[in-house]
């Protein structure tokens, strides 16, 4: 077991620098758009939301851009995520089309779910997004049920099973990662570690330093990570990957972060001080990768900011034609409920 | 109850001050739940506890609900009076070992030689646009294990002494706040009070039809009524507040006068808590009186939908109460 003490930095460590000469271009480009295409995701929630043009809540990964991309970038296409509530991040890497995506949060018909899950229930199963949670813990059992499905199947697909920091103390994590560690199943577990399950710090609910020491109890590896570094997540998951991959069973990785926002619509920050928040702020992840980019000498500033506007406009155009959408209609919603 | 210390406050404060209040006057009552501290609970419940009685007994916990019921149930079995708060309902279903295997079934299988005495209070419903794992109405499911009491009140004034009985009762009791609720405003008494558990109360007198509702039915009822006085429909409406022990004489009662009953609730139809309130009308006096067949009117089989037209859909309205009101009353006529 490795357990790193990460300094969460706004420059990129050693093996960041290493990254970026290996991977290609069109990937780190790739990687930075999806990470805008989240922020800016998010931002238009937050102002449809304040608008009055949304019912219900939701859960906003602002600050977290660089733990959902850093992570799913290292996935084939055919490998699977399924998630939880704070998902809008992990949705949006796993390739989801922003529009329907934008339509599910509206609840309108052609939305992901047709308007019947939202924000807190976003799948796209078709592309291997299995969906997420609002049950906190809730996706962890199921992840044992794929990755034993992908196992008995032989395929060589893996999977990531994300969850918060506050859902490591649920026991369905503890006993999920046992039976995972016992069969070697090919699946990542992922925690998005942002500090805070609501109003409680991590070190208010639990007895240890980091997240990543809870694997030693499985006998898995476990490793905790500068999830602001984008490239830093990509490393470490794409290790835990090939360990899931080739056979070796599942990893621990929990990618430490910070939320920006409230925990939902409503929270009055009564645990935090402003302060915190704008240190976090100035560790902003995407703003830290484009200047990675940039002194790496892989893209220019102006081609940077390009990347950054192009993600802007087709998130402007995703919610503009989401909002035109039709609602569902109530008529026949028994004869869903179950498959024929 | 005196009328110069009975003021307006909502179905939210009411529901603290009863926490308040027997916290004041008793050391072993206590509160346990995820963010009941510094946060004030998810729906505000306990805002300014912590700061009167710290965090010993305003006890935040991990995201742990399995462990939640576990430290309630034995904190009452060693006879302490611990109030758990859920965050949502739903999540029951992670606490249920405890609560139906040990919290409900303790008393009995250890010979009657222990009790349980504490309160588990779930905001329950839907409305909120929060979907389908954080709207749901569970009560059918607790009504069914005996050990287990369960408590629905429909307003602030129910709320308080509802609360007050079910801390001071020494069996588990379920007390559901439905999240719509929270907001609503009432004359409650500023000094304790305590409503016995088996108590429906006639919340308006009518002679034409019954309708039996609890919980946000309550007030969706009472406005149909007020709807179908209009048409001249004169509406009784009761509320059971407590479905288990339920008071089946008042409900009894009601219905023989009317001869028809509309029983409204959130939850899905089949297995609903409805089937029990019909099976126990028949099985009453008032089945000699009835002029009509007993209707339902409750939550649609589904998921609560996140779409606003379609979770509206998915329970009971006003309208849908004044159209199966009107449609009963005129049935065998
Ligand atoms: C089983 C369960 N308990 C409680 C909640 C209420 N709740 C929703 S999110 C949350 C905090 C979760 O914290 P964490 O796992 O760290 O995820 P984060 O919200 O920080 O992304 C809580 C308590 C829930 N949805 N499900
Ligand atoms: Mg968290």
């Amino acid at each position: 077991m490795t357990v790193l003490t990460p300094e969460i930095e706004t420059a990129a460590p050693p093996s960041s620098q290493r990254l970026l000469k290996e991977l290609p271009r069109e990937k780190l480009a790739w990687m930075l758009q999806r990470m805008c295409e989240i922020r800016y995701f998010e931002e238009k929630a937050e102002d449809l939301y304040i608008r009055g043009q949304v019912h219900g809540t939701m859960h906003l990964s602002i600050g977290q851009e660089a733990a959902s991309v850093g992570s799913i970038a290292t996935l084939r296409p055919e490998d699977l995520i399924i998630h939880h509530h704070r998902g809008h991040g992990h949705t949006i890497a796993k390739g989801a089309n922003l529009t329907t995506m934008m339509a599910e949060f509206l609840g309108k018909e052609p939305g992901y779910c047709r308007g019947r899950g939202g924000s807190m229930h976003i799948a796209d199963i078709p592309g291997g997004n299995l969906g997420a949670t609002g049950v906190v813990g809730g996706g962890i059992p199921t992840a044992v049920g794929i990755a034993l499905a992908l196992q008995m199947r032989r395929t060589d697909q893996i999977l990531l099973s994300y969850f918060g920091d506050g859902a490591t103390n649920e026991g369905e994590f503890h006993e999920s990662l046992n039976m995972a560690s016992t069969w070697k199943l090919p699946v990542v577990f992922i925690c998005d570690n942002n500090q805070y399950g609501m109003s409680m710090h991590v070190t208010k609910v639990m007895n240890i330093q980091h997240i990543s020491e809870r694997a030693a109890s499985y006998g898995i590896p476990g490793q905790s990570v500068d999830g602001n570094d984008v490239l830093a997540v990509y490393e470490a998951v794409l290790a835990a990957d090939e360990h899931a991959r080739s056979g070796q069973g599942p990893s621990l990785i929990d990618l430490m972060s910070y939320r920006w926002r409230g925990h939902s619509k409503s929270d009055r920050n009564l645990y935090r001080t402003p302060q915190e928040i704008d240190e976090w702020k100035h560790k902003c992840p995407i703003r830290r990768f484009k200047q990675v980019l940039v002194d790496g000498g892989v893209m220019t500033r102006d081609e940077v900011e390009g990347i950054d506007q192009t993600a802007k406009t087709a998130i402007d155009h995703a919610a503009e034609e989401a909002l035109t959408f039709p609602e569902p209609s109530p008529e026949n919603m028994e004869a869903e409920v179950y498959a024929p | 109850m005196t009328a110069n210390t009975t003021r307006e406050i909502t179905y939210l404060e009411a529901v603290r001050e009863a926490m308040v209040q027997e916290m004041r006057l008793d050391q072993e009552v206590f509160l346990i739940g995820e963010d009941v501290g510094t946060y004030g609970g998810a729906f505000g419940v306990s805002k300014g506890m912590l700061e009167e009685f710290g965090p010993e007994r305003i006890r935040d916990t991990p995201i742990s609900e399995a462990a939640i019921a576990g430290a309630a149930t034995g904190a009452a079995l060693m006879g302490m009076r611990p109030i758990m708060e859920i965050m949502f309902m739903d999540f029951l279903t992670i606490s249920m070992n405890q609560l139906v295997n040990a919290a409900a079934k303790m008393r009995f299988m250890f010979g009657g030689k222990c009790s349980i005495p504490m309160v588990i209070r779930a905001p329950s419903g839907s409305g909120t646009g929060a979907a389908a794992q954080h709207s749901q109405s569970l009560e059918a499911w607790f009504v069914n294990v005996p050990g287990i009491k369960v408590v629905a009140p429909s307003s602030p004034y129910d709320a308080k002494g509802l609360l007050v009985t079910a801390i001071r009762d020494n069996n588990p009791v379920l007390f559901m706040e439905h999240k719509l609720l929270y907001r609503m405003k009432g004359p409650v008494p500023e000094e304790s009070y305590r409503i016995p558990l088996q108590s429906a109360e006639v919340k308006r007198e009518g002679r034409d039809l019954t309708i039996v509702a609890y919980s946000i039915m309550v007030p969706r009822a009472l406005e149909a009524a007020e709807k179908l006085a209009v048409e001249g429909i004169e509406v009784e409406v009761v509320d059971p507040r407590c479905l288990k022990p339920l008071d089946v004489d008042t409900i009894a009662r009601s219905v023989s006068k009317t001869g028809r009953a509309l029983i409204a609730h959130e939850a899905p139809v089949t297995g609903g808590f409805g089937g029990e309130l019909a099976a126990v009308i028949v099985a009453s006096e008032a089945f000699d009186y009835l002029d009509a067949p007993i209707r339902r009117l409750a939550g649609r089989d589904v998921p609560i939908p996140y779409n606003r037209t379609l979770e509206r859909a998915a329970v009971p309205q006003v309208e849908d109460i004044v159209a199966a009101a009107r449609a009963l009353a005129q049935e065998g006529k």
